[in-house]
């Protein structure tokens, strides 16, 4: 591929590498999809492009629009790089402990931010966001008067499905043996579309989610029934689901760039932490799992270089899924 | 079977505000009736009246989610650790 139209021609199509060196197993191997190879340097780029060719498609969005969204970084890094090429205005509800790079990111693609509590983390950021969209449908004040078009990858099916479409065929095409897939749980769109993907293909194969202790980290819900379960979210898909503390997450970050050469993001820590435990438990067996971004936007939280004991209480600290 | 449960912050003012409570049981079920035995405001909280998991809570053993395990059949042994966290987004 050396002539593209644009950026946008870059998403998708991602290498899977062996990193078998990293197996507890010598029988299993373990194959990583390095979603930070995509054009705004993560996975989500892969469902910011599908929500709005979606949602352009059925006339959800039209010209002059505002494109409005609750992120943790990633999806809203994606939409602003798809909106810069398509000419919408994006605005984007993001809690206040990501990581500085991710507000910075944004930024510079041209984004707005609105910031929402810390202590409220990413349910509060959709919260706030559903506030909005509801504020714009009702000709609130709080809109500065924009059209607002509120995609929500949160229960917006063009998530999924774009890893049905996408992510799940190229692993199919590049790695048919697959026993497990791996992988983190944000919005579950990966999982649910890549899970569907593969297991019409094989019904054996094995789907595990890896997820922060993020619950630990929000502590501004009045009760329980603040908590969030995104619509997309089919619990069936699944067939195994474990938390990955931020230590392990750390370790195996580091241990991805130092044995591997791979320069991966702390969920990306977290996801091989899941792979090595599904590797751990088997005697032979073929493990794919997405690396969801690059390093580059964690540089800040010392996470190569300082004390991991430092390390591990800063991430305890940031929305990093 | 002595079990570490340990509370989210909107379930600790349930606990005398505890972070971390202990509980008896052999299933997780009998180590949420026990919950509730120490801590009746605890009762409704994390099992709903029917008798399943809030939809808003995620209940782990020693970090696997039980709902992939037996859910409240699930069983605990000695020094397992019970987390229970409120569902959140990420993304």
């Amino acid at each position: 591929m050396a002539l593209v139209r644009s950026v946008l021609d870059l998403i998708g199509d991602t290498p899977l590498v062996e990193v078998s060196q990293l197996s507890p197993r010598p029988g299993v191997r373990i194959l990583v999809k390095l979603e930070g190879q995509n054009p705004g340097g993560s996975v989500k780029d892969r469902i910011a492009l599908a929500m709005v060719t979606e949602a352009e498609a059925s006339g959800r969005l039209r010209p002059g629009q505002t494109i409005l969204e609750p992120s943790s970084g990633n999806t809203g890094i994606g939409l602003a790089l798809v909106c810069r090429l398509k000419g919408y205005r994006l605005r984007i509800v993001l809690p206040e402990n990501v990581s500085v790079e991710r507000r910075q990111l944004l930024e510079i693609f041209g984004a707005e931010i609105v910031s929402s509590p810390a202590e409220e983390g990413s349910n509060g950021a959709v919260r706030m966001a559903q506030r909005l969209a509801g504020e714009a449908a009702t000709g609130g004040d709080d809109t500065g008067g924009d059209d607002i078009a509120f995609l929500y990858q949160y229960g917006n099916p063009a998530n999924p499905d774009a890893h049905y479409r996408g992510t799940g065929p190229e692993i199919w095409r590049d790695c048919p043996e697959v026993t497990h897939f791996v992988s983190g749980l944000g919005t579950s769109g990966t999982l649910m579309g890549v899970g569907r993907y593969l297991k019409e293909r094989n019904p054996d194969v094995r789907i595990w989610a890896v997820e922060p202790p993020a619950g630990e980290l929000v502590s501004g819900l009045r009760n329980l029934d603040d908590g969030f379960v995104p619509e997309v979210f089919d619990p069936d898909v699944l067939d195994r689901k474990l938390i990955v503390r931020p230590r392990e997450s750390i370790e195996w970050t580091r241990r991805l760039t130092a044995e591997a050469a791979i320069f991966a993001g702390i969920s990306s820590g977290a996801a091989m932490a899941g792979a090595a435990k599904a590797a751990s438990e088997l005697d032979e067996g073929v493990i794919v799992t997405v690396l969801a971004d690059g390093g580059w936007k964690y540089l800040s939280t010392g996470a190569w270089t300082d004390p991991i004991d430092e390390v591990v209480e800063r991430a305890s600290r940031i929305v990093y899924f | 079977m002595s079990v570490e449960v340990r509370l989210p912050t909107v379930l600790r003012e349930n606990a005398a505000g505890q972070a971390t409570i202990t509980a008896n049981g052999g299933t997780l079920a009998e180590v949420m009736d026990d919950i509730v035995r120490q801590f009746p405001l605890m009762a409704g909280r994390v099992v709903t009246d029917e008798g399943t998991l809030h939809k808003f809570v995620n209940v782990y053993r020693n970090d696997e989610d039980v709902r992939y395990l037996s859910q409240l059949e699930t069983t605990v042994s000695d020094g397992d650790v019970i987390s229970i966290l409120p569902a959140v987004a990420g993304g």
